[in-house]
């Protein structure tokens, strides 16, 4: 089968919209995973550690 | 600062400069006649005044192995000057054209590289690519080992990365003047120049993921995400839309691998891309660490962060089919534009409140220190113009606004207000550190330079909107029997007062990019003065906080 116009128009409109809201799905799960939040919280403050230094 | 490169590495210098000017020579000899000449005697004369750079430090001894307990920031100070300096440059150029178009008899020159058409590429090319660009990798480099806690992995790809990038840009503003180019905007240069760039971003994403791999944290702080984004995008979006043939090896001129309609999306699949991942994504990545690193606060909401950059990373993708409203291009593909462009909003507001969120508290840092103000009012006008953009999409809105001043006035919202804003206000922070001086040479400066911009930004935008909706209602008002009522030299008369107004916006802001230069000149003035002092004094205080931190 050729790729085609009417192909890829069909394949957009139905796949297209599965795989975002499976991403979204994926970006979420990720985001609010509660293991994650110490990690999240270590990043967003080690930033502002003064030390100007490489580590060990 | 060869000095601070190994023997072996000033080799690896010497080997590329030389491979780099036998390519300019072959350029130069294989495009007889041809504007690619030129370009093949600007290579080498580059890598010929590099190269000897290079030898006259070759044989001076190995750096210490001290430098290997500290981060490598020589390629961040350059890069911080040479954004500067082509921030300069590209504003002049543009206030030049500017002035151009309210006084057209300002061509003073009658010849065709002082033409309208050649100038403009210049500012575009001067502000985005130059200065942003060059802002982009100097910070990056910054961002990237602080976060990582990790020292870049080798002293050689960045300086690779830099100059051959800078290399890229002058390659482009000079065709640009002798007449090469590609007829795609933001993508004018033509084969051989997209050729080297392609090898200089692939330097720059190996380099990237090489520092990451040898992190001592973690986690990857989301400004390296935000960067990582613009490397990896920028990247696909310009070897895809610059896929082209060229006449023959010999000659400069090449035909794009698209035609027709393709070519107009493929095209504005990367022109719009390329706001959002070289003006808006890796600007954010600068945002998510000066930002809270100056306010002394931790961004807002560390989730909020990740879920917008997915967001913005995955709607952008979708939207340049706005750029193509009323074309040949199918319907259902422009409201897929418009669809995402509407939906756009949410990262992206949800990035800009981020921001402002992450201030609460420290109110009054932003009224008493123009850094942080600079940084607070780049995250407005991120909110302002995201929305005007998503707005602007809307097919009906469109209608009134595509071909017309607005869209001008909307991208310099974007661009003076929010990517110039956020890089002055990121560059006053870092500039003290870099040079190891405790602040700027002069707040007063930093405050005058942040009226200046604002001032600047605000009228330049202000004139924008007003002549191009007269533009596009005197373009669309029909008289009784249905005819146009305005003819278009009608519609230039009327803009006539607007155009003064947005060069006289556009100097100021320019004056506030010189006061920016003085002041960062003046501060590693200053730094050297301090330092020589230093040197003349019992104990040598580098030597001293080395101790103290080997103790720890």
């Amino acid at each position: 089968m050729g790729i085609d116009h009417e192909s890829v128009v069909a394949v957009s409109k139905s796949w297209g919209l599965f795989y975002l809201i499976a991403m979204a799905a994926g970006v979420l799960v990720y985001t609010l995973w509660p293991g994650n939040r110490k990690r999240f919280t270590r990043a967003k403050t080690s930033i502002l550690d003064k030390n100007d230094r490489p580590g060990e | 600062m060869v000095t601070g490169l190994t023997v072996s590495e000033r080799h690896m210098a010497l080997f590329v400069l030389g491979a780099l000017a036998l390519a300019g020579l072959a350029m130069a000899v294989g495009g007889r006649g041809d504007p690619l000449a030129v370009h093949g005697y600007i290579v080498l004369a580059f890598s010929l005044g590099l190269g000897f750079v290079v030898l006259s430090a070759l044989f001076a001894p190995e750096p210490p192995e001290s430098r290997l307990s500290e981060y490598y920031d020589d390629p961040t100070r350059v890069g911080i000057i040479l954004s500067l300096a082509w921030a300069v440059a590209g504003m002049f150029v543009g206030v030049w054209v500017a002035a151009l178009l309210a006084w057209p008899e300002l061509t003073f020159v009658d010849s065709a590289w002082a033409s309208f058409g050649r100038l403009r590429p210049v500012h575009t090319s001067g502000v985005i690519f130059g200065f942003g660009g060059n802002a982009l990798i100097a910070t990056s480099f910054h961002v990237l080992q602080r976060t990582s806690r990790a020292r870049l992995p080798d002293q050689f790809s960045p300086w690779f990365v830099l100059i051959g990038y800078n290399l890229f840009c002058l390659i482009a503003a000079s065709g640009y003047l002798i007449g090469v180019t590609q007829s795609k905007e933001y993508a004018e240069p033509e084969w051989y120049a997209d050729i080297w760039l392609v090898i200089v971003w692939v330097a720059y994403f190996v380099l990237y993921i090489r520092t990451l791999q040898r992190r001592k944290e973690p986690h990857i702080y989301v400004a390296n995400w935000y960067y990582m984004a613009f490397i990896l995008v920028v990247a696909v979006l310009h070897i895809v839309n610059n896929l082209a043939v060229p006449v023959t090896f010999g000659h400069a001129k090449s035909y794009s691998l698209f035609s027709g309609v393709q070519d107009a999306m493929t095209q504005w699949w990367y022109g719009h891309n390329a706001v959002a991942f070289f003006l808006t994504s890796g600007f954010l990545g600068m945002m998510y660490y000066y930002l809270p690193k100056r306010a002394g606060r931790p961004i807002f909401s560390y989730r909020l962060s990740i879920i917008s950059f997915w967001g913005i990373t995955f709607m952008y993708m979708w939207a340049g089919a706005h750029h193509l409203h009323y074309t040949a291009l199918p319907q259902w593909v422009q409201t897929l534009g418009m669809t995402f462009s509407l939906v756009l909003l949410v990262p992206s507001w949800a990035s800009a409140g981020n921001a402002l969120a992450t201030l609460n508290g420290a109110w009054h840092k932003v009224r008493d220190d123009a850094t942080l103000r600079f940084m607070m009012v780049a995250a407005v006008f991120y909110g302002l113009s995201t929305f005007e953009g998503s707005f602007m999409a809307i097919r009906a809105v469109n209608s009134l606004s595509h071909y017309t001043d607005w869209t001008v006035g909307h991208v310099h919202a974007g661009a003076l207000g929010w990517v110039a804003m956020i890089t002055f206000g990121s560059l006053y922070a870092l500039v003290p550190w870099m040079w190891k001086t405790e602040r700027m040479y002069s707040p007063r400066l930093i405050e005058l330079h942040f009226w200046l911009a604002l001032a600047g930004t605000v009228v330049y935008v202000f004139a924008m909107w007003n002549s191009g909706i007269i533009q596009g209602l005197m373009w669309r008002t029909y008289n009784d029997s249905g005819t146009l009522a305005y003819s278009f030299i009608d519609s230039l008369v009327a803009m006539h007062p607007y155009y003064i107004a947005r060069a006289f916006g556009g100097l100021l802001f320019l004056t506030g990019a010189v006061v920016c230069c003085v002041n960062v000149a003046m501060t590693i003035r200053m730094a050297r003065h301090a330092r020589k002092a230093e040197a003349g004094g019992d104990v040598p205080l580098y030597g001293q906080a080395g101790a103290a931190q080997a103790g720890e």
